[in-house]
Order: structure tokens, then sequence, then C-alpha cells
């Protein structure tokens, strides 16, 4: 794995009684790389912990070699952070806002007033930007949380759930922005989501949070890669005996939002048409109708489901 | 071909400054904002009308010397000038103390200053910085100024060469009066969301033991139980630090103690309530 600016070494932290993280092991390479998990898994404490607010019950933590109970400030100094919640600074426009976080994170109060002109109009502010923070709509306060986590020029930027609450048009926006500062701007960046699309859109590494541990982790390509084909398959009939005589046949089958069930087939491939075979076969044995079957290209989506063991 | 402006996003090259600075930036963004609003440059104003009333009672005092038998310049003057200014320092402390943390919190800004290289006290003593220099300006600003006007209009040192203590006394008095309203202050602000409520909490501290210490009083006979006011705790000190006779029966060492306590507590809430994560049981 390339050189890693973020590593967990068997990390533990808890609230209260219940355990957020546990005893996770694991190191994000540069680049873009995806923090993938359910509500509640633990990726925004994992990102906590990281900033110092979250004090770890065990472990060692790492960003960017700096270890960050010893050198909080110096961790900090060199992150950006876009908060997964609403925030800002009460009663200042977006300029005024921006600015006075680059001046927070060290910079020159002439040069922090610059680079906030600057991010507004990269994050599509710009027009904007006179206008108090409070007015904004959902989406626009999506955009300057990651103003304000740029303006310092970060070295890594750690982004919460960056898309929430936005219409599709703006998110795809806010992902074209992520792609743009991951792979053309050089910025390296952790993105914490539950979507996998969005994941699957602006990252190139993946690490799979379930339940506070760490479930799977790699290169999206990787992951994604032929141990396996995948099917599309509808059928008409009892679904949940057909699923459950896949699984028995040692195929994994996850059901998608709409009636289209992905199966995955694992293990090199046969002779063609051999695993199209097995899966009518299954659906023979249960006396469901195969309405439609046709072969997919394995999903970040499939890897996730996998890698949870969700059915 | 001139060049064109790249709006896209450019990496900074510019210098830094040093970490541990952050909080002159919080403090002097906190009162430029304070000083925009014009009611609270108003309340300022106001509260050197004491002042300027007292200037006009060392001028005529000094001119006509007849006149000291009646309105004496003494260490008593001066501490009932500290006293009187206590009535600006409780609204100063409301209009511009309530909202300092208590905003912060409605609008989940803590996270976004946590997230920049500063630390939560850092964050706290550039809050804390804007409210006691407010309350210094209405307090030991204008008192160490009445004190050079008295030096200025006689002409000479010989009150100061006379009352030598009246100066480490204002600025002890001022400073008690301060550091108790600014740290109470912010702790109550760290508590809540809403700036009303932390208000009217405050007014509510220092009224409710003002008038328990009154029911006590009538109730036992006697001034033993001054402790329970804040404001008679602040008094029974100030009398000893200009050499006064005691107003209350309460010994001064508890005073001390109790405001000790009160700062222990103020400073204890903040240490739990400043977070960049709210931790819900």
């Amino acid at each position: 794995m390339a050189e890693a600016s973020v590593s967990l070494n068997k990390v533990s932290v808890q609230y209260g009684t219940n355990a957020a993280l546990r005893d996770v092991s694991v190191e994000f390479p540069k680049g873009a790389v995806g923090l993938l998990g359910p509500n509640g898994a633990g990726k925004s404490t994992m990102l906590k912990a990281l900033l110092g607010f979250v004090p770890p019950r065990a472990g060692r933590l790492e960003v960017l070699g700096l270890n960050v109970a010893e050198r909080p400030l110096e961790v900090r100094a060199k992150l950006g952070y876009m908060p997964e919640n609403d925030g800002h600074i009460p009663g200042m426009n977006a300029v005024t806002f921006v600015a006075y976080c680059g001046q927070l994170a060290g910079l020159p109060k002439a040069d922090a007033m610059q680079r906030a002109h600057e991010v507004l109009y990269y994050v599509g502010l710009g027009e904007a930007r006179y206008r108090n923070v409070e007015e904004y709509s959902t989406g626009m306060k999506q955009r300057i949380k990651l103003a304000q986590a740029l303006v310092h020029d970060p070295e890594l930027l750690f982004l919460d759930e960056p898309t929430n609450g936005m219409d599709p048009k703006g998110r795809d926006e806010m992902l074209e922005l992520i792609r743009d500062l991951a792979h053309n701007k050089g910025v390296d960046l952790i993105l914490s989501s539950h979507l996998l699309p969005d994941v699957e859109f602006t990252c190139d590494y993946v690490v799979v949070l379930d339940k506070g541990a760490i479930a799977t982790a790699g290169s999206i390509d990787q992951l994604k890669g032929p141990t396996g084909r995948v099917f599309e398959v509808r059928v008409k009939g009892d679904k949940d005996r057909f699923i459950a005589a896949l699984s028995g046949a040692g195929l994994e089958c996850h059901e998608t939002d709409e009636d289209v069930m992905r199966v995955f087939v694992p293990g090199p491939a046969g002779a063609p048409g051999d695993d199209q075979r097995r899966i009518c076969d299954q659906a023979a044995r249960v006396g469901v109708q195969v309405r439609h079957l046709r072969t997919s290209v394995p999903t970040l989506e499939d890897v996730f489901a996998r890698a949870i063991g969700e059915q | 071909m001139s060049p064109i402006h790249d709006q896209s996003y450019r990496h900074y090259e510019g210098e830094r400054r040093p970490l541990g600075r952050a909080w002159t930036v919080i403090a002097a963004t906190g009162m430029r904002s304070l000083l925009a609003r014009k009611w609270f440059l108003a309340v300022l104003l106001l509260a050197w009308i004491m002042f300027i009333v007292r200037t006009v009672h060392i001028y005529v005092v000094t001119m006509y010397p007849t006149a000291n038998q009646m309105l004496p310049i003494d260490a008593r003057m001066f501490m009932q000038f500290v006293e009187q200014q206590s009535m600006f320092v409780f609204f100063v402390t409301v209009f511009c103390g309530a909202g300092l943390i208590a905003n912060d919190r409605r609008a989940n800004a803590l996270q976004i200053y946590l997230s920049k290289p500063l630390l939560r006290m850092e964050y706290i003593g550039g809050k804390l910085a804007i409210l006691v220099s407010f309350l210094l300006f209405v307090t030991l600003v204008p008192a160490l100024l009445l004190l050079m006007l008295q030096v200025m209009f006689a002409g000479n040192l010989d009150f100061i060469k006379a009352n030598l203590y009246v100066i480490p006394a204002i600025v002890l008095a001022c400073l008690m009066r301060v550091t108790v309203a600014s740290c109470a202050m912010l702790a109550l602000s760290s508590l809540s969301k809403s700036t009303r409520y932390v208000a009217i909490l405050y007014t509510g501290i220092i009224f409710f033991t003002e008038a328990m210490f009154g029911v006590l009083a009538v109730v036992t006979g006697s001034t033993r139980v001054a402790w329970v006011s804040i404001s008679a705790n602040l008094e029974n000190i100030t009398d000893v630090l200009f050499r006064q006779p005691h107003r209350y029966d309460a010994p001064v060492t508890v005073s001390i103690l109790v405001l000790l306590g009160l700062l222990a507590v103020s400073i204890s809430v903040l240490e739990r309530r400043v977070r960049g994560v709210e931790i819900v049981s």
C-alpha cells in the first residue's frame, strides 16, 4: 500500500457503556479514501477521534505521521474538517466567516480574506458571499462548510457526509468538487458516507466500517475484482425460499431497492452459461420462475453488502 | 497577452502564524462585532457618566478646598466609585457575555472552532478576553483615570503619598469584580443555547442570592450570613482592600472562599461544556 495519511492501531473508543470503535487497526493511504458504513457504524466517531475531539480508550492514532494525542494542534493545522451537522459562526456573512476560519487556522488577516474569496468562488458561492450564512439553503450550507475546511489549504480533508440534504443537482456538483480536489488539486481526503455511489464516484480506496470494527478495506477496483461474477435476477414466486436455496448452493444474494436481486457467484468462472444454469437450477428446485437474468458488473454495493454480511 | 486570474482552487504558499495565538483572533473579532452594535456602545458610554460626575466632584473640591468637608476626596470616595460601577458591570456582563458561548452552541460553532489548531483553553481565553476587556473599560480604566485627574487637578502627589494603598485597592477590587462576573457568565453561557435564558439565569442568581441574604439577615438578625450573597461577598472584601469599616459580620476569609469556590465551579463547568463533540449519556 502507498504511504499512509492516517493510521489507527488497536483503537477503541467508548461513549459511556457503548463501544463506538472496537480495537480498530487500519491505514488510510494518500489520495481519496472512502469511509463507508451504515448509520451508527462509527465513521463520524473515527473522524472525531482523529481530530482529537474524542480521546480513545486505547490505541494510537496518527495523522500525516503525527501522533494525535501528543501533537493535536499540529495535526489540526494540517487538517480541514467538514462536519456532518450544520455549523457556522453566528452573525457573519460567508466571506467574513470563511476568512475568520482562515485566521483561526493561522493565516494572516489579508491572506485569509483573499483565500476566502477564492475558495468561495471555487465551491460555487462567489455570488452569495456577502449574504449572511444563516440565510443559506441546506445545499449552500454544505458548500460553505467545505469552503471553511479548505481556506487554510489543508494537506488532508475530512468530509463527513458532505452530500447530506442536497438536491440531486447540488449533490452532483459537490461530488464533482470533491473529485476535482482529490484527483486534480492534490488534496488528500477521507470521505465518510453511507452513500455508496458517492464513495464510488470520488474515491479510489475504501474502508468499510460496521458496528465499530473494520469489515473490509482495499482499493475499489481490487474489492470489485473478478473473484466472482454478479447477475441481476428477477423472479416470480417465493423469493425467500429462492434466496435460501441460493445460499445453500454457495451463492450470495442480496436484494436491491427495486425487485431485482443481485446474485454473486464466487470462485473462478466455469464454462459459458454454467453460472446462469446454477441459478436456474435453484429456481426450478424451489418452484419459482426466473423472469430476468442478466450479467452485471460488480459494484461497490456488492462489496459493501458482502463486507457487512447483508442478505 | 494578459494573464487570466485562475478562480479554481490554488494552494497557499504564504506565511502562517505560530500556533497558540488563535485566542487573539477570537478576542479581536468578538470585540469588533460588539462595538458595531449601537445599543452596546450606548451602554458603554452610559457607564462613564459616573466618571464625569466624579471628575466634576474632584475638580470642585480641588478648586474650593472648603468643599472637601462635605464631599471629601479619600479612599472611601474611590471605593464608592468602584461599587457604583458594579451596576454597569452587571449590564455589560449580561449584554456582552450571555451570548459568548451560547450563540456558538446554538450555531454548532464549537466543532468548527475546535477543528482548527486551537486548544479549548484558547477558545475560552479568547471569549473571556472579550468580556474582561469591556468590564475593565467600565471599572479599572475610569477608576485609575480619576486618580490621575486628582493628581493633575491638585498639581501634587500628596493624596497618593498619603493613601498609597488606594492604587492596589482599586486594581484588586476591579479585577475581583471583573473576574467573578466574567467566569460566572461564561460558565452559564456554556450551559445553554439561548442567550435570553443565560441572561435571565445570571440575573436570577445575582438577585436571588441578594434576596436570600436579605431574608436570612432579617430572620437571624445578623449579617454573618452575608456570604450567601455574591454582591455582599464582593463588598466585604472591598471593605478590607480600601481599609474601611466592615459592613457585614461575615468573616472576610469566608467571602474569599465562597468567591474562589464560584470560580472553581465556573472553570469546571467550562471544562465540561466546551468540547468539540457533545456526548449525551
